[in-house]
């Protein structure tokens, strides 16, 4: 049984270091009714690394994604984080654990403006308690300028000063998409989990989008879990691929490895499946 | 200055002082459904729990005294102890907040994700059982409620105005302090949910569920917390009109009131439900003396609030600050 595997840690191409397991899944199976979207899985991701999970619509990517925060619980198998396994949690309590996440169709306060959105990804990181908040004294004040501090360093390194104080409501998609990738970032999570960060954008979105994934995974050496579909730009940026076709794990590797599986490349042309 | 326009500011002004009391309870009302879009129909039995309570507290009554005495077959009915007022208002408070929590944990809690109506059915429960348990803990005669606010004309002001139109205006002290005590109230609520992290949680959840558990936040405590400050609001509101016109039962139905007010403010707007407080409390009572006594035989009040909140809703279903409605065809 591998917990954490330091032995095996090793230093990527562009000089990133690449340390041991820091999640687990193990056997996951998750059932919705008859339906098994997610058929006994397992794969692990280590610290530092950015690792994709691809596959075809209706795959089970986004479900998988939804085990590992905790919006889903599996039927079968574990999730082991940090060398335990995880017992059964809410989605604020694996945030808590400092797993954060982006969602396909972005869930952002659209009422707030961005500043704020950003903030309540400070939110893990706020102690002090309600009765010191409420008459608002020397901690939480110090507490609320420090976390005021790394939200204004993520705005700044996302590119999104210009749009601090802006509600997000009007804010064009692409946009949208990276003040929630900014308010994950600031939550400093231990894994970063991004449902599909690139889709329905265009080329030049996608492009700046994958540089800030890039940035945050070099810069402050955030594990980064992301789900996409457009197969290019997930080969250019990760270091390990799972891909996922009807519920089951059919490759997992390196993206070279995964680009020459045959089972993917028949799950991409659409063989069918008998 | 003409006697009749003399006599239309001082109706002006006590509309606004009786709209600042529809405002209290509508807050409450706006409160939880933010946070939860339930829309709490309890609201104002919670202000008339959180007044009965208070009495019972501060004048020693023994909770269910029928029900323990025709159970063990004893006589109690006091503990023979006074509580001071502000002493009881605390206390008070505790036994909203276990409230709260009580109502989360064994109603809302297996309500979550359910359609609206079935959540509003909820809480018509919830405010006839709540009228029950007051009924039963505190008994049902008529009591009045003196925690030590000023009471009674002010004369400061009706000199004032004595000098300046030749006729003294009636403002009740009691009046003024309500009026106080809402703004008070109003800026804490908005300094508290602006500023500090349970503020900034709630507003999240208030916007977004998913989003809000993906930052941490969970949306049992939240929704334990604004239930708490609706009981919080739903206290100061029965301290209000406790003090006014003494708790009795009838004072649950002031929460039918509220209605109109958040028809005309909006549902989900904290200074809608101020404005429309206000503008419901000095509407029907210019109405009633402008148009209702002299052209219409009176008794007006009971229903200018729901014709206004009627034509709003003919013209402006979101209320005056609610958020547009806007539909995709």
């Amino acid at each position: 049984m591998r917990v954490t595997d330091m032995t095996t840690e090793y230093t990527t191409a562009d000089g990133r270091r690449i340390g041991g397991t820091v999640m687990e899944m193990k056997n996951i199976t998750l059932r919705f009714g008859g339906v098994e979207a997610i058929k006994n899985i397992s794969f692990d991701i280590r610290e530092g690394e950015i690792r994709a999970i691809i596959g075809p619509n209706g795959a089970g990517k986004s479900s998988m994604l939804n085990v590992i925060s905790g919006f889903y619980v599996p039927q079968d198998g574990e999730v082991w984080y940090k060398g335990a396994p995880r017992p059964p949690m809410k989605p604020f309590e694996v945030a808590q654990q400092g797993i954060a996440r982006t969602f396909q169709n972005i869930a952002l306060f659209e009422g707030m403006s961005v500043l704020d959105n950003v903030m309540t990804g400070r939110l893990t990181h706020m102690k002090t308690g309600l009765f010191a908040q409420s008459i608002w004294k020397g901690k939480a004040e110090q507490e609320e300028t420090e976390n005021r501090e790394v939200a204004e360093r993520i705005i700044d390194f996302l590119e999104i000063q210009a749009i601090r104080k802006t509600p997000v409501a009007r804010l064009p998609y692409g946009l949208k998409k990276r003040v929630e990738l900014a308010r994950a970032l600031a939550a400093e999570p231990t894994i970063l989990l991004l449902d599909e960060p690139m889709a329905g954008m265009n080329v030049e979105e996608k492009e700046d989008m994958s540089r800030f994934i890039l940035d945050v995974n070099d810069e402050f050496g955030t594990t980064i879990a992301l789900i996409e579909h457009d197969m290019g730009v997930v080969m250019d940026l990760s270091d390990r691929v799972v891909v996922m076709d009807y519920g089951k794990k059919i490759g997992d590797g390196t993206p070279d490895e995964v680009r020459n599986n045959q089972d993917v490349i028949d799950a991409y042309l659409g063989v069918s499946h008998d | 200055m003409p006697e009749q326009l003399a006599f239309t500011i001082e109706v002006f002004l006590n509309g606004l002082m009786a709209g600042v009391l529809y405002a209290l309870v509508a807050l409450g009302f706006v409160l939880i459904y933010k946070a939860s879009g339930i829309f709490n129909y309890a609201q104002g039995v919670m202000a008339l729990f959180a007044a009965l309570t208070l009495v019972g507290i501060m004048e020693g009554q023994v909770p269910f005294a029928h029900l323990i005495n025709a159970i063990l077959g004893t006589d109690v009915h006091h503990f023979g102890w006074h509580v001071p007022a502000f002493l009881a208002i605390g206390l008070t408070m505790v036994v909203m907040i276990v409230l709260a929590y009580l109502v989360q944990r064994f109603v809302f809690r297996y309500l979550v994700g359910q359609e609206p109506i079935i959540l509003f059915m909820a809480t018509i429960g919830l405010a006839y059982f709540m009228e029950g348990v007051g009924d039963l803990m505190w008994g049902s005669e008529i009591k009045t409620l003196d925690v030590g606010l000023p009471q009674g004309i002010n004369i400061a002001i009706d000199e004032t105005t004595y000098g300046w139109f030749g006729y003294g205006f009636f403002i009740d002290n009691l009046d003024i302090v309500a009026a106080i005590i809402a703004i008070l109230l109003v800026t804490g609520l908005v300094l508290f949910a602006q500023y500090t992290k349970q503020g900034r949680a709630m507003r999240a959840v208030a916007d977004d569920h998913q989003a809000a558990l993906s930052v941490g936040v969970s949306l049992n405590f939240i929704w334990i917390l604004v239930w708490s400050l609706a009981g919080f609001v739903a206290l100061v509101a029965g301290i209000m009109w406790g003090a006014k016109s003494g708790v009795q039962f009838s004072l649950s139905l002031i929460a039918l009131k509220a209605l109109p007010v958040l028809m005309l403010g909006g549902f989900t707007s904290i200074p809608g439900a101020i404005v429309g407080g206000l503008i419901i409390g000095v509407g029907e009572k210019l109405f009633e003396f402008l148009i209702g006594a002299p052209f219409l035989g009176g008794a007006t009040e009971n229903w200018f609030a729901y014709m206004l909140a009627l034509i709003f809703l003919v013209f402006r279903p979101q209320g005056l600050f609610g958020e547009k409605i806007i539909e995709r065809v």
